[in-house]
């Protein structure tokens, strides 16, 4: 055996480059967060359902976060697999399969299907054509959804839903105990998942192909290919969202679908911050309880404080509220403990636009 | 079958016309400067509000409230355009969607607040009632003044452009926005009044559809989605695409809606999602 010179020998292909290392070790602020999501146990238990709505919504919001905020991929019809995964979970349940674990692989994967065949045509366009057609294609399931009535219950909804307890042992509950946990580990599990998604070299290529899809092409990371599978992840994850919605509630109406729910969670992303692993988890805890204090007035006016909060977004917080924050922290006191909430997209502010 | 299938060419020419009353703005706008403005529909609603409070509460005549529905939309426009949009001329799309969609659900809650979420009632004149047959086919009158007027109105738009010191630097700005500023023309300048006037045109649209589609808060939103449609069928810029794109997805979704109901309301979706996977700068797009 001939001994290798030390200088000419590869390093190690498992060890990260430092700067990746740092991005992956979990900060103090993350512990105490996902602590603090346990707390609705004991402070609120007459929330419960509004808390897992609010893990649902989140894990809504990290799957647009996916495709959005490190993509930079517009959608205004990401609701489309939400709901496929919402009615494909409630289908499976109706047809006599109510074991929720595997129906949520199910509607997942059934959603995943879907965003993997749209994905063909989300790579192909850009800009309006690319808003367009995501839009046009969240309407068009929508009225397939409405149209297939015998399907999908039409405008009165999916009935018969029936769910078994989770693993045999726990039985969802009327006070949405069980529930919140469910949603809560699911989201968990979906989070670890992003997590370590966006801090692997493919995730970092997104972000590269966000901010200049012809240079990293020169490098060798094609965009097409990387944005189909970023798209068919999200649309997994959606489409997860929507079959927990579904099983925790036992009902599916057109609602899932609706053109509305796009726009909120597109809403909910850009107050929390696009770009950032937490901006869909703040944006919809902030959203969803905001919602519920204003639930006793007429839908209609809620849009107004939305849409007044979306324009000064726009015009004074270009990274959301975490953007926001982190700025404000950066300036007071260097950006040493509040590294993982920065990474802010310039996109956001500068555009591609010719 | 003949007169039936007249009948629905004729009812679709007329939506088509009242869709290219609202989206042309849109689509000169949006060749212009690039602007995503997903608000234009609220300028349409403006002018419908503006048509409904005059003749309901003041007691004007039909016709009367049509230019003050023009005038109030592309005034209220304008001031959006200084204090707002202006700033974000070269954000990204998102950021101007955002905005413009932030203004949207502004618009919806104040017009649900001031006028309710009922559908506006409106009560045409006589003379703009009724029916005519011609050769067997039967024609609202209403909707041939619409589609009189709606002609008129672009041929008018087409001879401003085409002839006019003003037309030309719009054209000029619309196909190479550097250039033109190059050769001294004030982009900003003409982009305001263009926009103005595009709005303005939204409004008088706003005030017609009335009678065909109604009034209550969700125009902006409900028929925002059918003008982004014509517009990026019809490809930015192009006033001719935008006629063709209006009279070919007013036409499609009425036989839609006509020969195949359980299927139809999805006719027009499918009809945009087809044509821009064909041309995706549209039918006469060139960028």
């Amino acid at each position: 055996m001939t001994p290798t010179d030390p200088a000419t020998a590869a390093p190690a292909p498992t060890a990260p480059h430092p700067h990746m290392a740092a991005q992956v070790r979990w900060r103090t602020v993350e512990y105490v967060f996902w602590l603090a999501t346990l707390l609705p146990f004991v402070v609120a238990p007459d929330y419960l359902a509004l808390a897992s709505q609010i893990a649902i919504t989140a894990l809504f919001a990290l799957s647009l976060d996916l495709i959005l905020g490190y993509a930079g991929i517009v959608s205004l019809g990401h609701a489309a697999f939400f709901g496929f995964g919402a009615y494909a979970a409630g289908l499976v349940s109706k047809w006599g399969w109510g074991e929720p674990l595997s129906g949520l692989l199910i509607a997942g994967l059934a959603a995943g299907l879907l965003g993997y065949l749209m994905s063909f045509v989300i790579a192909r366009f850009r800009h309006l054509a690319l808003i367009m057609i995501t839009l046009g294609f969240g309407l068009l399931l929508l009225e397939a959804a409405n149209s297939a009535s015998g399907l999908t219950g039409g405008a009165d909804g999916l009935q018969g839903v029936k769910m078994w307890p989770v693993l045999g042992l726990f039985k969802f509950d009327l006070y949405g105990f069980t529930a919140y946990w469910y949603a809560l580990i699911v989201l968990f599990v979906f989070f670890l998942m992003a997590r370590r998604l966006i801090n692997s070299p493919f995730g970092l290529s997104l972000r590269g192909i966000r901010e200049n899809p012809v240079r990293m092409r020169a490098i060798g990371a094609e965009s097409g290919p990387h944005i189909r599978k970023i798209y068919t992840i999200a649309a997994f994850m959606a489409g997860v969202a929507g079959a927990v919605l579904t099983q925790t509630t036992e009902t599916v109406s057109l609602g899932v679908l609706d053109f509305q729910r796009s726009a909120d969670i597109l809403v909910i992303l850009i107050l929390g911050g696009a770009g950032r692993l937490y901006g869909g988890l703040i944006g919809a805890i902030i959203y969803m309880i905001a919602r519920d204090w204003f639930s006793g007035v007429n839908p209609q006016y809620w849009y107004f404080p939305i849409g007044v909060l979306l324009i000064a977004v726009v015009l004074f917080l270009p990274n959301g509220m975490l953007g926001g924050i982190a700025q404000l922290i950066d300036t007071v006191r260097g950006r040493r403990w509040f590294g993982w909430l920065t990474s802010p997209p310039p996109w956001l502010r500068s555009g591609s636009k010719p | 079958m003949m007169t039936s299938l007249l009948g629905v060419l004729f009812d679709g020419f007329a939506y088509g016309m009242l869709l290219f009353l609202l989206s042309v703005g849109l689509s000169v706008t949006l060749g212009m400067m690039n602007f995503v403005n997903l608000a234009h529909c609220t300028f349409g609603m403006i002018g419908g509000y503006a048509t409904v409070t005059l003749m309901n509460a003041w007691g004007w005549p039909f016709l009367a409230t049509l230019p003050v529905a023009f005038i109030a939309a592309a005034m209220i426009s304008v001031v959006f355009e200084r204090t707002m949009f202006r700033r974000l001329y070269r954000a990204s799309d998102l950021d101007q969607c955002l905005l413009t969609i932030g203004l949207v659900f502004v618009s919806v809650a104040t017009a649900a607040f001031i006028y309710g979420t009922i559908q506006q009632p409106v009560q045409l004149p006589g003379y703009l009632r009724g029916s005519v047959h011609i050769g067997g086919v039967t024609l609202g009158v209403y909707r041939v003044f619409l589609i009189v007027f709606a002609l008129a109105v672009s041929g008018l738009l087409v001879a401003a452009l085409e002839f006019t010191r003003f037309g030309a630097q719009v054209r000029a700005a619309v196909d190479n926005q550097r250039m033109a500023r190059g050769l001294g023309i004030n982009v900003d300048g003409a982009f305001a009044i263009t926009f103005a006037l595009g709005s303005g045109l939204a409004g008088l649209g706003g005030a017609l559809a009335i009678d065909i589609v109604g009034l209550d808060p969700s125009f902006a939103l409900a028929y925002l989605v059918y003008v982004l449609i014509v517009v990026a069928c019809g490809g930015l810029g192009s006033i001719g695409g935008t006629f063709a794109a209006a009279v070919l997805l007013g036409i499609s979704d009425m036989a839609g809606k006509y020969y195949f109901p359980a299927i139809g309301s999805f006719m027009i979706y499918f009809v945009m999602i087809s044509l821009l996977m064909w041309r995706p700068s549209g039918i006469f797009g060139r960028r």
